[in-house]
């Protein structure tokens, strides 16, 4: 039989019972929209997280004090041996893939000024910091590399201060005391938000890390040593590079376990997505058993279609219809119905999605291969559940088809 | 008689049904020929045999044993699929139970044969199934469903399925068993009608009456053939029906 006929046969015979053409596919269609509302949350999460890794700045790479790992034994990042300024100076001088270098002293702080008091932390880095980092300015200036060698009481601070304790006036060129040492605000950085793990990202004060690490801190090491990467495609060997130079510098032997972590974005970035990868797919297998379950629907009707149909396929073959095209004819069936439950749950799960979105406020991403993977899913189903209804329709014996009634 | 015209040809058919333990012989040894042009009466009892021989006729079973040709092919050697399209181009059934598509338009029914034809052109297949409508003046009928149309009218639309492919021969099963005696004879006239135009016509009955109508009685009993008779003179249908002659015997229609 010719295909476009066989197509025209099999619509004919779904049409002509809607409720239960209905009730079959509905297994198929909340299977498919299932799939894709999950994996839709799945990825929006993903992508979620990906932003604000990525919002934390392009090419960056950390140092942190300490090994992760000490022959198996793990250890606190602020054990053992420090990070210091020499640090610092060191790789300033022999690295050559580094485009900037900044030490980061950190240290919490009651801050008093404006118009009350807030409890914070002061970060001292060095003037190519933003540039690392890829913040920007709302206002103001950014310190410079004079400032860092007059040790200038200037700072510039986050949203979160700049609404507890600025609320009405704009706080360039107002006063802050930290630790009782008066700082200048000279300029505001742009609101950031929550980081991926929960952190405000807007409540901070950056200052010059030479009047942070003298006048603030009191400690005689550096917390961390951030660095810009001169070019995306060299993270690696920019990493390997400021290895070396941070060995020679803590005078490490060969064979030595390092005494400090050197970490990139991607690092991180892959810890995080790995954790929402693992999310996504779970979600996606448990809809994909209801899409399954919606499959096994589909064989039990075709079994009893077949059954209901004996004597239609007992005419067909005395008029000549081969197994194969009532094998065909079957299995034609059994993939319409499927693919159709899954044209309508693609559009169910596309608004179900949005319906999420608005509801939750969650971010959602239908993806255009996760769309058609679901649909070339649903198609599989139709396929592997209909063929055995299908055979046996064709293995019928047109004697005793034309007999049943 | 001679070979090469016979449209059905059967050398010593048997056929054996087993069951595992029982064993029925259904058909004990046929030798039979049907010329192309005949209109042949089957007779018989039930369980004589005369169904599974229209099943082997029609190519829907094997022969246990023996050979049978049709239209000058060795049925025998056949396989499933090839047996399917020996069912599509050279014969025409039509059942007791008229078997039409149930939701299924008439003209729909009477195409369905060529949609299992392999090599008709789309085109060709509208033509050839108005034409089989029209040959049993249904060409009015064309959209309605089978539960629109009367027995007669169901019967005819199988009739125009079985002609549609231009078979060598139709087998009709006991056609007119679902009808009354005026419509009987009515589907008669149109057998006498399309046999006038030289189709073979093998039809299974057990009324005498009918068989009246052809110009060859065969009998079964017991799987045998006990009777082979040609009829000088069959009835004429259409006249019967203009003159309210079938009237006289429709009391005594019973069942031999």
């Amino acid at each position: 039989m010719k295909w476009k006929n066989l197509i025209k046969v099999a619509f004919k015979s779904i049409v002509k019972n809607k409720l239960r053409t209905l009730l079959t596919m509905l297994g198929i269609i909340i299977g498919v929209g299932a799939v894709i509302v999950m994996v839709a949350i799945g990825k929006g999460a993903e992508q979620r997280i990906q932003n604000q890794i990525s919002s934390m700045g392009t090419n960056l790479i950390m140092v942190f004090p300490g090994s992760s790992q000490q022959r198996g034994v793990h250890m606190g990042s602020d054990q053992g041996v420090r990070l210091t300024l020499d640090d610092v100076e060191w790789l300033k001088k022999n690295s050559t893939l580094l485009e900037a270098i900044s030490p980061v002293v950190r240290s919490g702080v009651q801050v008093i000024g404006g118009s009350g008091n807030w409890n914070s932390s002061v970060y001292g880095v060095s003037e190519g910091y933003l540039a690392i980092r890829d913040w920007k300015l709302s206002s103001g200036d950014f310190f410079t590399a004079n400032d860092i060698r007059a040790q200038s009481k200037i700072c510039v601070i986050g949203q979160t201060l700049v609404k507890n304790l600025f609320a009405n006036e704009d706080p360039v060129g107002q006063q802050l005391r930290l630790r009782n040492v008066p700082f200048r605000v000279i300029g505001v950085l742009k609101e950031r938000g929550q980081s991926a793990f929960g952190q405000d990202q807007d409540d901070v004060i950056i200052a010059p890390y030479s009047t942070v690490y003298y006048r603030l801190s009191g400690q005689p090491h550096i917390h961390q040593i951030l660095a810009r990467a001169a070019s995306l495609n060299q993270m690696e060997q920019a990493q390997a590079e400021i290895t070396s130079i941070m060995r020679e510098s803590h005078k490490l032997a060969e064979g030595e376990d390092a005494d400090f972590t050197v970490r990139n974005q991607t690092d991180i970035a892959s810890t995080a997505q790995e954790t929402t990868r693992v999310l996504t797919i779970l979600l996606a297998s448990i809809a994909s058993i209801s899409l399954l379950v919606g499959g096994i629907g589909i064989m039990n009707i075709m079994l009893v279609s077949v059954t209901e149909r004996t004597h239609e396929i007992g005419i067909r073959m005395a008029v000549g219809a081969r197994s194969r095209d009532i094998l065909v004819q079957f299995l034609i069936e059994a993939i319409v119905l499927s693919l159709s439950g899954g044209l309508i749950g693609v559009m169910i799960g596309f608004g179900a999605t949005y319906i999420v979105h608005l509801a939750t406020d969650w971010n959602t991403v239908i993806a255009l291969e996760n769309v058609l993977l679901s649909f070339g899913f649903a198609g599989a189903v139709g396929v592997f559940f209909g063929y055995y209804p299908a055979r046996k329709a064709a293995a019928l014996n047109p004697i005793e088809a034309l007999r049943y009634e | 008689m001679n070979s090469k015209e016979a449209v059905i040809r059967t050398e010593g058919v048997t056929k054996i049904y087993d069951s595992g333990e029982v064993q029925v012989e259904a058909l004990k040894g046929i030798n039979l020929a049907i010329n192309t042009g005949e209109m042949v009466a089957i007779m018989g009892a039930s369980g004589s045999g005369k169904s599974t021989m229209l099943n082997i006729f029609g190519c829907l079973d094997y022969p246990s044993s023996g050979d049978y040709f049709l239209d000058g092919i060795h049925v025998n050697d056949l396989d499933r699929d090839q047996l399917a399209d020996i069912r599509n181009r050279k014969i025409g059934f039509v059942f007791q139970g008229f078997n039409l598509l149930a939701r299924t338009t008439a003209f729909e029914n009477v195409e369905l044969p060529l949609l299992y034809t392999r090599n008709v052109p789309n085109q060709d297949i509208g033509l050839l199934t108005s034409q089989a409508l029209e040959r049993v003046g249904l060409t009015d009928r064309a959209h309605h469903y089978p539960n629109q149309l009367s027995g007669g009218q169901q019967q005819r639309v199988a009739i125009a399925r079985a002609l549609v492919n231009q078979p060598a021969i139709i087998l009709a099963d006991e056609p007119t068993g679902n009808l009354d005696t005026r419509t009987s004879i009515e589907i008669m006239a149109t057998f006498q009608e399309l046999n006038c135009q030289g189709i073979t016509i093998i039809l299974v009955t057990h009324e005498h009456d009918l068989a009246d109508y052809c110009r060859r009685v065969i009998e079964f009993r017991d799987g045998l053939i006990i009777r082979d008779q040609a009829l000088s003179q069959p009835h004429d249908a259409a006249k019967d029906l203009e003159t309210g002659q079938w009237k006289t015997f429709a009391g005594q229609g019973v069942p031999s």
